[in-house]
Parts: C-alpha cells; structure tokens; sequence
C-alpha cells in the first residue's frame, strides 16, 4: 500500500469508528439511566428497530429528518413502556420480559413496513442529515475529515455523553436513580418512589434507543431495512457493563466496538485474504471476551433485575 | 444545656419544623395528642403482627415502646411511617385522621424515623444519603456543598463525629446508626421514631443521644423509642406500651418509683434474673496468641497497630470498645476473612495467618458475626437451611448418601425451641422473621456444637431481656467446655457480667488489659482513648 492510500484508509477508519460507534453509544448511554435504577432491559435491539422504522416513516412522510428524529424518541419511549409495565408494575421476569420486546419489537417493525410501504423492487430512500462543515474546519487535512465531517446526530450523541454524566451525578434525578438502584427499600424509606424512577429510567433508556434506532435509518443509511440494527442494541447492554455505568467510559468502549466493526468492513473491502466470515463476526467476538474479562470485576448495582415490593421484606 | 436549646431551636426554624408559632402552641396546654393510631390489624401471612393494637403519642414526651422478639413492635412503627399499610384500625395526627401511604406521607406529616436495619444507600456517600432524603434548595441540581457544611456543622455540635464524604459501606455499623440519627436531625420533625437506636452505642454515647432527645422533647417533638434495655427507658421514657405476641398487654407513666422487674413481667410474664452459673472454671493452656498484629481497612487506612493479646481454654477475653476501633477488621482476621501486614496469630501451635476461612471453621473456630443480615445469614432461604449452614457436611444431619430432610428438620426444631425463636414454623422464609429472631438464628447456629475458639461479636445486641440471659447463660456454657471465647461488645454490662479479663480497643490499638474489678469508669475512659499516666496494669 503506498503512503498515500494508508494515510486515506486510516482517516476513512478513524471517521468511520466514531460514525457507527454513534448506534451504539446512544442506546449505550440510555441504558445507563436503566441499569443504574436496578433494571436490565435486552429489549433495546427491539426499542431500536422501532426507532429506526419510526424515524424513516416520520421523516419520508414529512420531509422534515427533524419530525423524524421526534417521531423515533416518541415511539421508542412508548414502545419500552412496555418493558416498564412487565418488570416493574407486573414485577415479571426481566430476561424474559426484554428478550420478549426485541421479537415483538422486530416482527413489528417488519409487519408495518410492509404495510405502510407495500412490497417495492427499490427500497424508498431519503436524504439523510448532512455532514456539517464547520465553516470548514472540515477542510483541514486528517483533522477535518475525522473530527469536523459528521451529521448533527453524531455531536448530539456527543454531547449526550456529557449530558448523561451530569445529570447522574450532579442532579437530585440521578442521585435518586442510582439509591433505587442500589438500595430501594432506604429510597422507599426517604420518601423516593421506586416504581415512578424505575418508569422514567425505562423511558429514557426508550427514547436513547429510538434515536439509536433513527441514526441508523436517517442519520447513516438513507433509508430502512429489516436487519439494519444488527445486534448494536444487545452490544450497547454489554458495552453498559463494560463501562461500569460509567457515561464517559461507555463512549470508549463504544468506540472501541465501532473501530472493531468499520476495520471488518474496511479488510473486507480492501480484500484481505481472511474468509469473511471471521471477519463478520469480530465486533461479536470482541463482544464476547471483553465480557469475559470485565464482568467478574464489576460491581452490579445491588438491586439489579431484582422487583421493589414494599411489603416483602 | 440553655445553650443546647437555643441552637436546636435554631436547627428547627431552619428546617422549617419549629416555627415560632408552633413553639408558642407547645407552650400551651395541648389536648389533642401528636399520634393515635387506634385499633390497628396487621396480619402478615395469616399471622397476626399487630392485633387490635391502640397507642397514643402525647407531644413533647418520649414514649417507650416494649416486647419481646417478634411482639410487633417495629411493624406497628412501619405503619405509621408508611411502610406498610394496617389492614384495619386508624392512625390520626394531631386529631387528624391521616391515610399514610407512603413514607412520603409520613415526613410530610413531619414523621421522622430511624430504622432498626439501616436505610443506607451502601455506595453512596454520607452526604449523598442525606441529600436523598431532603429537597435541595438549587432542584433539580444538587447543593452538595451546601448540605457538606451542614453535616458538619451538626455532627460537631452532636459529637457524632463523621465524615461527610465516607461511604456508607466504608462505615462500621456504629458509625452508621450516628449517620442515621443525623439524618433524622437534619431532617426536623415533630414525631421521631427511634428503632433500637442504642443497641451500637456505647453508654457514653447514649447518654449523648439522650440528651439531644430531651432537648428535642421539651421543644415539643413526640419521640417514640423502641428499645430492649430497660435501663434506658428508665432513665428516659415518660410513658411505656407494651406488646406481647402483637397484643397490647400493657401501657403505664413512668415514674420514679416504676422498676425494671414490673417491665420485664409485663413483656416476658416472668422475672428475668441474671443469675448465670459456671462462671467459675478452670483456666486452661493458651488457646489463641496474637502478637503485635497490623491491619489496613479498605480504604488502605491503618485500622490495627500492634495489637497483642492471648486468650487461654475456659477464659473469656472481652474486649469492650467503640464500634469502628478495628473490632471489625479483627475478627475478619480471626476467621480467615483479611489479610493483614504485620504480625502473628497463633491456634495453639498452628499459624492461623495461613488457614483459610474453611479451615478456621475446621479448626473450630466458631464466629458470630457483627453485620448479622449481611454476612450470617442467606435472607431468602428458610429457617432450617440456615441453622445447618455451617454444619451442612456434618454426620448428624446427613443420611447415607445425602443431607436427611428428617434431621435437619428435627435438629431446626430443637434449636427453635430452644432459643425461643418465633416463627411460623421452621420452613418460613429468614427475611420476614422479625430483627431479633434473626438474630437468634445465627446464634443457635454458632453455638452449637463444640468451639475451640468462640468469637462472639455483640452477641445480644438486639435481643430482648429473656433471650439475653439465654444467650449469656450459653456462652458461660461454652467456656464450662472450655471453649476460649472472644466478647466484643460496646455493652460494658455485658462485658461486665461475662468477661475474665477486659481489654480495651481504641483507634485500633490495645489501650489496656485489666480485671473487671478495675471497674467501669477506668475502662468508660479508656474507650474513649484516655490513658492515665499511672500504670494501667497490663497483663498481656
Ligand atoms: N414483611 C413481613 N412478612 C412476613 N412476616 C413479617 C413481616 N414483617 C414482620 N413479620 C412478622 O411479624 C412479627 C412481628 O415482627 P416485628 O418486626 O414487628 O417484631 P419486633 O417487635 O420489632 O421484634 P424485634 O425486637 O425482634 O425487632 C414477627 O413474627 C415477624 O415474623
Ligand atoms: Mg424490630
């Protein structure tokens, strides 16, 4: 490879990591605000197909990718109500009751599809958000292309990260979250309602992953498809883990997922000479050992998957 | 104490509690009381927790509320704050009738309680636990620094001595409760409900806590204290209930003239005597010798410094302290839990710094902890899996191949009947036993069989009068059968009746071993790390 084609390559994998660690961050991210309340929700993947299918149907029939943006964080708030009612108000199984949402949440989203679109030869498509400038700080070699070339989602997401840390810990809301998580019946006791945090911690953790969802639709792709979330909402629940509940840490690990996923891609196009199966299956491999090594020394919040009754002791 | 009130009155107009006209009310004559709760049912499972109970709180005086074990106490408590809703009966405030829900309801009713099991958020900071319980001035952003000083500023008035920004899980359980009692404070209500708030006291420090509750009640807040030394409500109640098996058996003033003997036959129907037998034994060869042992704690702070003593076959070693001096970290040590950096210990002639936990249990090495709920129990199995957790590859519950249902149950009910403890029967979930029956759990565990080394870590804190003595009597028993028996115990009349020998701990050191005929104050002074420059009589 000459100078100039690896210096290419690696800006167009350096921009490439932070584009699509975004899907990932984001429901990574919500799912911080749930996890810390002591809920453990697999049906992110599902909140996120919604999104995703939401947002594009919100956008195409407007043409405002803004309306779309809303209709995604709407839908994906409603749709992990559901979640929300199964684990806290019917205090059922939360595995179960998640892994539940993500086959409705998928065979949904197909079903309306079809219904809404009919069965076409070409996918309809729309344009997505633009890449900003910057007043042309994109211009500016290497920099540019990988810091200052993204759409607007990509530094909402951003700023996200920054916005999640401060009110986790510098709100009244967040300190609240994390004493219903730990312990609910000392929150219970100071006059906290476990079940009403739990709710709000479930809705945002919804509306993170709808928007999760409407990134890939109308913040990457251009238009829908079945499979376009692809595991990113199950990866998010893992890189949640990863980062101890940890806002700043979770853009790391997000990266670090995405990087993974882009350099598959990018082997793959350039051909190298790796069946590209394996490659496929790198971020989940990745997934898996990173797993491995950190849950042993992670400190779950105490109250984890565990239902609040008041009256059972 | 002019001075006391001026600044709790100024800690109530702060807070909101104690308006100027609220104090001028608390002057005049006040017909209504602060609480009534009348005719309350509460029946968990069928059986009856509270039956047909009534109980009145007048403002401005602290009512004492007595039982045994498992009598309803608390959960007559957790009614009024909320916790559980009665299945008949009503509460009224100030005349009022009230429906509490929740205990929101309940601290907008100015109801503030203590509980008998900390209500601490274990990863959270003491300031971030007060600030859980209070409405920041900056909503929605927390005024952390604000709420700092605030802390800091009271526990010094109080002598409560925390730190603002330990985790709670950082704390011993002593130091917890403080963290407890100040949120109460921080909080201010007009009703204070106490839950055994000086089972992890010293005496010292519960008369501190005694005399902020007098201060508080003659400003016009009603307290309610549950409490099983009766000494205590003695001193400090105006008014007793008392409960027996969830029935109101009793209410009566205190007065001058009112005695001990008169509350425990109400509570027990029966005098309890404290007349134990075997006290006098046979001293043996030396069991357990620690030699200038060291320790860090979690947070990497030195917690023992060259603490050295011995204890011999038949003897009882007490060692009274503070809770948070390193009594913790020493019985970690002891039962193979914590490491340590410096030092030996020795089981007879073996290392006992090498054996694991496994292996001290082995060894005989039989340990009742001072977290019971935490680290003695497993909360969500049954009554008889817990008495057998330890013995549970012992012969005599198995069958040939396998644990025999048939004696682990008949065992279970032995040691039920024995310790008194009340439950609906042996195959009842732990956690809804109430606080002392727990705790009886683990002692009939523990004390079964034959130790060679019997660490006891507050053995009866918790427990009722009857149970007390029981569980006295039974410790002289294991040193009859010369166990050697470590007392750790803030309870210097425990340490008092019991102990050969007392030494005394502070800020992790061994500030002195001497004979309990050195008396109560020497060592009340040596708790509180007073060395006299006299010789204090060591005998290591
Ligand atoms: N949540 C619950 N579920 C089932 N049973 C309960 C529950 N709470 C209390 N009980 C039962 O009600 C009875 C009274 O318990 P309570 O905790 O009020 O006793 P207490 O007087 O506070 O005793 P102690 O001095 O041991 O703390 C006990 O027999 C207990 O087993
Ligand atoms: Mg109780």
């Amino acid at each position: 490879m000459s100078n100039n084609l690896y210096i290419d390559f690696m800006i167009s994998l350096l921009a490439g990591t932070i584009r699509i660690s975004i899907p990932i961050l984001l429901p990574a991210l919500g799912q911080i605000y749930t996890q810390r309340s002591g809920i453990l929700n697999l049906g992110v993947e599902g909140i996120m197909i919604i999104g995703a299918l939401s947002g594009f149907v919100g956008a195409f029939f407007t043409g405002s990718l803004w309306f779309g943006v809303f209709s995604a964080v709407v839908a994906g708030l409603l749709f992990s109500l559901i979640m929300g009612f199964l684990s806290i108000t019917i205090k059922a199984n939360q595995v179960i009751a998640g892994t539940a949402l993500t086959i409705l949440g998928t065979s949904l989203a197909s079903f309306l599809y079809r219904v809404i679109f009919g069965i076409r030869k070409l996918p309809p498509i729309i344009d997505s958000f633009p890449s900003l400038n910057f007043l042309g700080l994109s211009k500016i070699p290497v920099i540019g292309p990988i810091f200052f070339n993204h759409n607007i989602l990509v530094y909402l997401a951003l700023f996200l990260v920054f916005f999640t840390w401060f009110v986790l810990e510098k709100t009244t809301f967040g300190l609240k979250v994390k004493a219903v998580g730990e312990f609910p019946r000392a929150a219970d006791s100071k006059g906290i309602r476990v079940g009403l945090i739990r709710y709000i911690c479930v809705a945002i953790g919804g509306m993170y992953a709808g928007l999760g969802g409407a990134f890939m639709s109308i913040g990457y792709m251009d238009t829908y498809m079945d499979h376009m979330i692809a595991g990113r909402g199950f990866i998010a629940v893992s890189v949640v883990i990863f980062s101890r509940w940890d806002p700043k840490r979770a853009l790391f690990a997000a990266l670090l997922f995405g990087g993974a996923n882009v350099l598959q891609m990018r082997l793959q196009s350039i051909g190298v000479n790796i069946p590209n199966q394996f490659l496929l299956a790198l971020p989940y491999v990745l997934t898996i050992l990173v797993l491995v090594g950190v849950s042993k020394k992670v400190a779950f919040p105490s109250a984890f998957t565990i239902p609040y009754s008041r009256n059972s002791k | 104490m002019y001075l006391l009130w001026i600044e709790l009155s100024r800690v109530g107009t702060m807070f909101n509690f104690m308006t100027e006209k609220a104090i001028k009310e608390a002057g005049k004559v006040i017909e209504k009381p602060l609480v009534q709760m009348i005719q309350i049912k509460k029946t968990f499972s069928g059986i009856p927790a509270n039956d047909c109970v009534d109980f009145t709180l007048k403002e401005g005086s602290v009512h004492g509320l007595l039982g045994e074990n498992g009598a309803g106490k608390t959960t007559l408590m957790n009614i009024l704050f909320g916790l559980y809703e009665p299945d008949s009966g009503k509460v009224l405030i100030k005349g009022e009738p009230v429906k509490i829900h929740s205990p929101l309801d309940a601290m907008n009713l100015k109801i503030g309680m203590v509980h008998q099991h900390f209500m601490l958020v274990k990863t959270l900071t003491v300031t971030e636990n007060i600030m859980l319980g209070i409405k920041s001035t900056r909503t929605p952003f927390l005024d952390t620094r604000m709420i700092r000083n605030r802390i800091i500023e009271l526990s010094g008035k109080y002598g409560l001595d925390i730190d603002p920004d330990a985790k709670i899980w950082q704390l011993s359980v002593g130091q917890q409760q403080r963290v407890e009692i100040l949120t109460a404070i921080f909080k201010g209500a007009d009703i204070l409900i106490l839950d055994e708030p000086t089972a992890v006291l010293t005496p010292g420090e519960s008369e501190d806590l005694f005399s902020i509750l007098r201060e508080l009640r003659n400003s016009g807040i009603g307290i309610i204290l549950i409490s099983h030394k009766l000494e205590e409500i003695l001193a400090i109640a105006d008014e007793v209930t008392i409960l027996r098996n969830g029935v109101k058996t009793g209410e009566t003033l205190v007065t001058p003239s009112t005695t001990k003997q008169e509350l425990t036959r109400m509570m027990v129907g029966r005098d309890v005597l404290f007349n134990f037998t075997g006290k006098d034994v046979n001293i043996g060869k030396e069991c357990l010798s620690l030699d200038h042992l060291c320790a860090i704690d979690d947070r990497g702070v030195q917690v023992l410094q060259d603490v050295s003593f011995s204890i011999k076959d038949g003897e009882i070693l007490g060692l009274a302290g503070v809770d948070g001096n390193g009594q913790k970290e020493l019985c970690q040590i002891l039962t193979g839990l914590r490491k340590t950096t410096g030092g030996t210990i020795h089981l007879y002639d073996q290392d006992l710094l090498t054996m694991t936990p496994k292996q001290c249990i082995d060894n005989k090495i039989f340990h009742i902890p001072e977290d019971r709920q935490k680290s003695g129990l497993i909360m969500d199995w049954d009554v008889q899996k817990n008495l057998i957790l330890k013995n549970y590859d012992s012969k005599s519950i198995s069958g040939r191949f396998c644990l025999s249902e048939q004696r682990i149950g008949e065992q279970a009910d032995t040691m039920i009947q024995e310790y008194n403890i009340k439950t609906p029967g042996r195959e009842e979930v732990v956690k809804k036993l109430s606080g002392g029956n727990q705790q009886k759990i683990i002692l009939a565990r523990e004390m079964e069989g034959d130790p060679e080394l019997l660490i006891a870590s507050h053995p009866t804190r918790g427990l009722d009068i009857g149970a007390m003595e029981y569980v006295r009597q039974r410790i002289l028993d294991q040193k009859a059968n010369g166990a050697a028996i470590l007392l750790v115990s803030a309870d210097l009349e425990e340490i008092f009746q019991l102990s050969d020998r007392i030494a005394v701990i502070y800020n992790g050191r061994i500030m002195g071993i001497v004979s309990p005929d050195a008396g109560i104050s020497k060592i009340g002074m040596l708790m509180a790390g007073i060395m006299e420059t006299e010789n204090v009589g060591v005998d290591a």
